[in-house]
């Protein structure tokens, strides 16, 4: 069976400047820190950041942003996070930060349709505002729809609660968010789990990720410290 | 007199009738929840995955993995259930939310809603508000009727819109008003406030009820 327990520097060596990376969790609740904390390490550039959010200084992708490790983040939310705005209108050409915002609900779904093999899907959401700039609208039953296309990143970040050594993973509470549609969105997924265990202890019942998903195991993954 | 963001909430609070499914903004919206009438218990769907959210959690006893959409410590209720965010949206888009109740930095007389960007000042992201408002079967706008004496009522929206044509309801301090075809309706009245107060508040021509009731809150 392949090995996929990794230390998190391990897990991120293969992350050059430029990739993309999606990251689970919202407000960074439900954001593994300790792939985060290995990224900031290793210190990549002209990253492009797939999260709900831009999290807080400090907390999730905030890090990846003051780090200045941030060249596009596509987002739905970025109001809790300064940073964010002072970078978009930084004249220092290697700190500017390009920020797209997308609603949250078709960022997930079209996270969702990049795991799932669609080629996008028809939301009601948007019609008639800025989001729908570029956009075809199609009028299905007398109703308008924007077209919005599948989301797909080179890496995926997740945060299981309890991931077995295959890579099946448990969420606790509300840290499931993006989690379990960025695992299959993305080429080379990387969990960071609070609890590794194995083959057999998590109840087939409760896996709501499959290890089939998951290339790498992190684990000492901390809860979030008040 | 009572807070005005008092006044709004516990107005807002009997539009909720017992069992809706009920999405709550950030800030005044948020204390809807605790003026509900008694007897009426709704069940509260946050957008990062919970349906049938509780209070905040108390100090010192808060679970780090439960959070609301205001990365708030939250509980939930028994009989709750969490889930990722494509089925929330799914949820939202798909019209299982009864009501969603939420701020705005203007409204106009088509209801359209503008909430989520000051071009050039503020551009925090739309969050969820562009989904709730298109998918919610009810939209009810709770808000300070004006920026400090700036219109927030208007003919026609000035800001980048949230959603064209999705408010049903304005619950302000001065009163509630519907938004119909024929333009927005003021239906109650806060008997601290004259009719003519709250059209001078308001940037677009209010229609009167012929039914003008007093506001209870």
């Amino acid at each position: 069976m392949i090995d996929k327990i990794k230390t998190a520097d391990e897990a991120v060596a293969g992350i050059q400047d430029g990739a993309s990376i999606m990251v689970g969790g919202f407000m960074a609740c439900g954001t593994p820190e300790i792939l985060i904390d290995a990224l900031v390490r290793k210190n990549v550039r002209n990253l492009t950041i797939i999260c709900n959010d831009a999290g807080v200084p400090g907390r999730g992708v905030g890090k990846l942003v003051s780090n200045g490790q941030v060249k596009t983040l596509i987002a739905s939310h970025v109001g809790l996070n300064p940073e964010v705005a002072q970078r978009m209108n930084t004249d220092v050409e290697e700190d500017k930060l390009e920020c797209i915002l997308v609603p949250q609900g078709t960022l997930a779904e079209r996270i969702r349709a990049g795991g799932t093999g669609l080629g996008g899907f028809l939301t009601p959401t948007g019609v008639g505002t800025i989001v729908a700039e570029g956009k075809q609208v199609l009028n299905v039953g007398g109703k308008d729809y924007l077209l919005e296309l599948p989301l797909r990143a080179d890496f995926a970040f997740i945060r299981g609660t309890v991931t077995d050594k295959f890579g099946n993973t448990t969420y606790n509470g509300t840290t499931r968010t993006f989690n379990p549609m960025m695992a299959a969105a993305a080429d080379h997924v990387i969990v960071g789990a609070c609890e590794v265990v194995e083959i057999g202890d998590i109840d087939p019942n409760n896996v709501v990720t499959s290890g089939i998903f998951v290339d790498a195991i992190v684990g000492g993954e901390k809860q979030w410290q008040i | 007199m009572a807070d005005l963001k008092e006044i709004i909430a516990r107005r807002v609070a009997r539009e909720l009738k017992d069992g809706d499914v009920v999405n709550l903004g950030i800030g005044l919206p948020t204390m809807v929840a605790n003026h509900l009438p008694e007897g009426v218990h709704i069940v509260l769907q946050s957008e990062n995955g919970i349906m049938g959210m509780g209070s905040a959690a108390e100090p010192g006893k808060e679970d780090v993995d439960i959070i609301n959409a205001g990365a708030q410590y939250v509980t939930v209720n028994p009989g709750a259930m969490y889930f990722d965010s494509a089925t929330s949206f799914g949820i939202i888009r798909g019209g299982h939310v009864d009501a969603t109740v939420l701020g705005a930095l203007e409204v106009d007389q088509l209801g359209n809603l503008a909430n989520w960007i000051v071009p050039g000042k503020m551009v925090p992201g739309m969050g969820g508000a562009m989904d709730l408002v298109v998918g919610a079967k009810k939209v009810i706008v709770a808000m300070l009727h004006t920026q400090k004496g700036k219109h927030k009522i208007l003919d026609s929206c000035t800001l980048p819109y949230t959603a064209i044509n999705v408010v049903d309801m304005i619950v302000t301090e001065m009163g509630v008003m519907e938004v119909t075809p024929e333009g927005i309706v003021l239906t109650e009245l806060n008997e601290d406030y004259t009719v003519e107060q709250v059209q001078e508040a308001t940037q677009c021509k209010l229609i009167i009820s012929p039914s003008l009731k007093k506001m209870e809150y």
